[in-house]
C-alpha cells in the first residue's frame, strides 16, 4: 500500500508557492500578480493542514481558516486597487505605474 | 482492483497534486486573465480535494465555498469589467524574468537542501498537543467550531472587523473620483 506523508505534501506545497512566487515577480499583468498571490496563500494552508493531521491538532486548521479570510480581504481590497489603477492608466500592466519613480 | 482501492488515497493525490501543479502552472503562463482565472478554479478545486484526503472536511468545503465561489466570481467580474480584449499586452514577463528565475531556482536550491537535512516525517517530535481531534466522537466540522468559538473566539471577532475594513476599502477604492 502507498503511503501519503507529509513530506508528500510539503514538496507538493512547496512546488505551487515556487510558481506563485514566479507569477508574482515576473508577470506584468496585475490581475495574473493578485491570482499568483492566491496560489500562495494556498499553499500555505496546504502546508497547515498536513501538519495538522500528522500531529492530529486542529489549530492548524483554525489557521488555515484565518489565512483564508486574509485572503479573501486581500482580493477585494487588490481588485480595488486593480480598478483604480485600471481608471488612472486605461492599462492593468504594472510596469505604467511609475509615479514613484523618483 | 483491489490494489486499486487499497491504493485509493495515494491515487487520487498523485491525480490531484498533478492537476493542482498544472493548473497553477497555467495561471502563470496563460496570456488572457481569463484562461488563467479557470486554471487558478481548477487548482483551488484540487486542493480542495487534498484537503479532503487529510480529513480537513471543514476546510475543504470553505476552499470551494470562499476560492471558488466568492474569489473567483470577484476575478471574473473584474476581468469583464475593465473588458481586456481592448488592451493588447505586448509582453507576458517583465524585463527581470530571467532574474526572477534565477532566484526562485536559488530558493528552491536553498529550501530544497534543509528540507532533505530536516526530518519531518514521523520521527517528528510530538509537541504538547492542545485542541486534540477525536475523530470518532466529534465530526470536524463540530471539532472546527467548538475549537473556533471557544478557544480562538478573539481572533475570530478580529477577522470579523479585518472583514469590515477590508469591505469598506474596497468600496471606498472602486468608487468614482
Amino acid at each position: 500500500m502507498l503511503a501519503i506523508t507529509t513530506n508528500h505534501y510539503l514538496i507538493l506545497s512547496f512546488a505551487l508557492f515556487s510558481i506563485g512566487l514566479f507569477g508574482v515577480a515576473a508577470r506584468r499583468n496585475m490581475i495574473t500578480v493578485l491570482m499568483s498571490i492566491e496560489l500562495i496563500l494556498n499553499s500555505v494552508n496546504l502546508n497547515l493542514i498536513a501538519f495538522s493531521y500528522q500531529l492530529s491538532d486542529l489549530t492548524g486548521q483554525i489557521f488555515a481558516i484565518f489565512t483564508i479570510t486574509v485572503a479573501a480581504g486581500e482580493a477585494a481590497v487588490g481588485l480595488g486597487i486593480l480598478i483604480a489603477l485600471f481608471r488612472l492608466k486605461e492599462s492593468t500592466q504594472l510596469d505604467k505605474a511609475t509615479e514613484l519613480k523618483g | 482492483m483491489d490494489a486499486l482501492v487499497t491504493n485509493g488515497p495515494a491515487i487520487l493525490f498523485y491525480v490531484f497534486a498533478a492537476l493542482a501543479v498544472v493548473s497553477a502552472l497555467g495561471v502563470v503562463t496563460m496570456r488572457n486573465p481569463m484562461y488563467g482565472a479557470i486554471a487558478l478554479l481548477t487548482s483551488f478545486l484540487s486542493v480542495a480535494v487534498l484537503f479532503l484526503l487529510r480529513n480537513a472536511e471543514f476546510l475543504a468545503i470553505v476552499q470551494i465555498f470562499v476560492y471558488g465561489g466568492g474569489i473567483m466570481v470577484l476575478f471574473l467580474f473584474v476581468i469583464m469589467l475593465i473588458n481586456l480584449h481592448r488592451l493588447p499586452e505586448l509582453k507576458k514577463f517583465g524585463a527581470h524574468t530571467p532574474l526572477v528565475a534565477l532566484l526562485v531556482v536559488l530558493m528552491i536550491g536553498v529550501f530544497g537542501w534543509f528540507f532533505l537535512q530536516a526530518q519531518f516525517g514521523p520521527g517528528l517530535a510530538q509537541p504538547d498537543v492542545f485542541d486534540h481531534v477525536d475523530g470518532a466522537k466529534l465530526g470536524n466540522p463540530q471539532a472546527v467550531a467548538w475549537s473556533l468559538y471557544t478557544r480562538h473566539l478573539l481572533p475570530f471577532e478580529i477577522a470579523s472587523v479585518f472583514l469590515l475594513i477590508a469591505m469598506v476599502g474596497a468600496v471606498v477604492l472602486g468608487r468614482r473620483q
